[in-house]
This record gives C-alpha cells, sequence and structure tokens, in this order.
C-alpha cells in the first residue's frame, strides 16, 4: 500500500493496514530468545529479563530452553573455540525466521581476549549476526536498545519482492558451517562465503546489519 | 420434555462450538500461513537430535525401569510431609494435646509407610 496514501487516510480517521504489517507486528512482538548465556555477559541478560529492566515490556521475556522454540539467539559473552561449534550447531538448529544478537566486546570481536589463542574473534565469523552492542558488559539498558533496533529491523521486512529476507528465499541457506575443533584452530577458521550468501538477498539500508567484512585481525 | 432439555442445552452447545473455533482458528490460520509463506530448509544438522550443541553420541531411545516411578512416588509423599512439618515446627510450642497428637498419628502413618516401602524392597536399587 502506498505510504501518502496510508497517512492521508489515517488524518481523515481511517486506520488501514496491510498482512505484512499485522504479521510483522505479531513476529517483532514475541521474540523468544534461546536460553543460552556464555559468559558475563549472561548476567546482564539476565538482569535484563528480570522485574528491575523487565524484557517482557517487548514481548521477549519467554527464554526457550530448546532451539526449536526459540526466535533469537542473544550470544551474550565470549566464544571460545571450544564452544564456537556448538553455538553455531544451536543456530543451525533454530527454525527459521532467526535472528542473533551479538552481545559484548568478546562477541562482536573477541574483546579483551582478542590476543587469545582460544578465543573466536566475533561470532560474525561463522553465523549472520544482526545487532552489534559493544560493551563490557552492555548494560541492561543496551540491550533493550538492541532489542528495540531488531524489532525495527522485523517491522521493516517484506513478504515478496526482492529485497525479502533471507528466509523467504527458497535457494539461501538455512544452516551454515559448524567448524570443527582441529589441532591448531577451528576448521575452517571463519566462513568466508557467509556475508556474501547474506548481501546477495538482503535488503537494502536496513541499517542494523554491521557493514563491515569482519573476522580480519 | 425434550424441548425443555434443548432450550437449557442450547447455551452451553453454543459455547462449547463457540470455544472449539476460537480453540483451533488460530491453529487454522498458522496452518494456512505456513503453507502458503513458510519454505521448509531441513538440513542434517537442523534434523539432528537437539543435545545442547552437541553431536548425539548415543542412541537416542534409552530405556528408563519402569520400577523408577515407584520411587518418585514415594519421593513425593515424603517432600509434602516435609512442607508439612514447617508449619508444625513453627506453631509448636502453642499448639494444644490434640493437635500435637494429630501430627504424630500423620507422622506414625507416613513411618508405617516407610517401613512398608522398605519391606516391599523399593528402596533398593537393582
Amino acid at each position: 500500500m502506498d505510504t501518502e496514501l496510508k497517512n492521508e487516510l489515517s488524518r481523515q480517521g481511517i486506520f488501514t493496514t496491510t498482512l505484512e504489517e499485522v504479521y510483522n507486528w505479531g513476529r517483532r512482538s514475541s521474540v523468544w530468545p534461546l536460553t543460552f548465556g556464555l559468559a558475563c555477559c549472561a548476567i546482564e541478560m539476565i538482569a535484563t529479563s528480570m522485574a528491575r529492566y523487565d524484557l517482557a515490556r517487548f514481548g521477549a521475556e519467554v527464554f526457550r530452553p530448546s532451539p526449536r522454540q526459540a526466535d533469537l539467539m542473544i550470544v551474550a559473552g565470549t566464544v571460545t573455540k571450544k564452544m564456537a561449534p556448538q553455538v553455531v550447531r544451536l543456530y543451525n538448529q533454530m527454525p527459521e525466521p532467526k535472528y542473533v544478537i551479538a552481545m559484548g566486546a568478546c562477541a562482536i570481536s573477541g574483546g579483551p581476549f582478542k590476543q587469545g589463542y582460544n578465543v573466536l574473534k566475533g561470532i560474525d565469523r561463522y553465523i549472520p549476526v544482526d545487532v552489534h552492542i559493544p560493551g563490557c558488559p552492555p548494560r541492561p539498558e543496551a540491550l533493550i536498545d538492541a532489542f528495540i533496533t531488531l524489532q525495527k529491523k522485523i517491522d521493516a521486512q517484506s513478504l515478496t519482492g526482492s529485497n525479502r529476507p533471507r528466509y523467504l528465499d527458497a535457494d539461501a541457506p538455512s544452516e551454515f558451517i559448524v567448524p570443527e575443533y582441529g589441532a591448531h584452530d577451528l576448521e575452517p577458521p571463519k566462513n568466508v562465503k557467509l556475508w556474501n550468501i547474506i548481501y546477495k538477498t538482503a535488503p537494502n539500508g536496513s541499517g542494523t546489519t554491521s557493514e563491515n567484512e569482519p573476522g580480519k585481525d | 420434555m425434550n424441548s425443555i432439555f434443548a432450550d437449557i442445552y442450547r447455551p452451553i452447545g453454543i459455547l462449547v462450538v463457540a470455544a472449539m473455533v476460537f480453540a483451533l482458528s488460530p491453529l487454522a490460520m498458522a496452518w494456512l500461513w505456513s503453507r502458503k509463506f513458510s519454505l521448509r530448509k531441513p538440513g542434517p544438522v537442523k534434523n539432528s537430535t537437539y543435545e545442547c550443541g552437541l553431536e548425539s553420541k548415543e542412541d537416542i531411545f534409552l530405556r528408563f525401569r519402569p520400577e523408577y516411578y515407584l520411587y518418585a512416588i514415594v519421593f513425593l509423599i515424603f517432600d509434602v510431609e516435609a512442607i508439612f512439618l514447617l508449619p508444625f515446627a513453627v506453631a509448636f510450642a502453642g499448639l494444644s494435646v490434640g493437635a500435637s497428637i494429630a501430627m504424630l498419628i500423620f507422622l506414625l502413618l507416613l513411618v508405617e509407610g516407610l517401613v512398608w516401602t522398605w519391606r516391599k524392597g523399593i528402596l533398593v536399587w537393582v
């Protein structure tokens, strides 16, 4: 529906909507995160879900203990190379549409442990991240801000057309390479094709995905 | 006679039908929506057994001994007993003789149950 026409109608007191908007409203109002914490950021994530910061206001209080029921993975904390295959496998086991928030300096880049031999330098080497939040750890407000950003992203997604999200594209894969724990490093050390896959079909100008190619030391 | 019953039960019948429609229509709509819009993208990892992100090593169809349920029931009974004992302990000093005897009977009954299960051999793990 034309935006101008819609605005004009709403000025005249006529409320119009589309199936797409109702669908996106439903999706963004019930984003269920996976019960999944890796390090200290998880404590902040738990605080966010509790009464003081109350993530339930945004419809996301139902942390699901199984990836089969979850929509959102909050990668909260340091991803060690030992843990990375499990994180990617959990992501692969989530049904689509699925979203990822990389929470904290470690999850987005390795953070203070970036020079460490055993820490993955950003989870976006293996799975597509929708929102990155810096901080060590980020405060609950930052996580809520990331959550609202994600809701805006969901709201902007269209059901049809060439810029529809990846999960509505039959050719786009829903699974990504699960790295193996090799002799010296993870194999492969990063999924080089990942961001090509995402940018082939990602909506243009959504403003929430990272524009930088990840994993450059 | 028949018509009176029909009059009485008609609202209930309507309510039952309305409740069914209310409960089933979201499911039907979700099913139709998934048929139209959501693509099925199965894959080897997605279809594999969920085991906290680890690869499943053993057969998922483990066998549990059915005797375990008796153990669980006995545990439940004594769990409830502990809940009753807490307020009893708090109010113990102010209780009358009759109330104390009643509690004692309750405890003795459970002790008898414990002795019975012990003699039955339920507490022995085989």
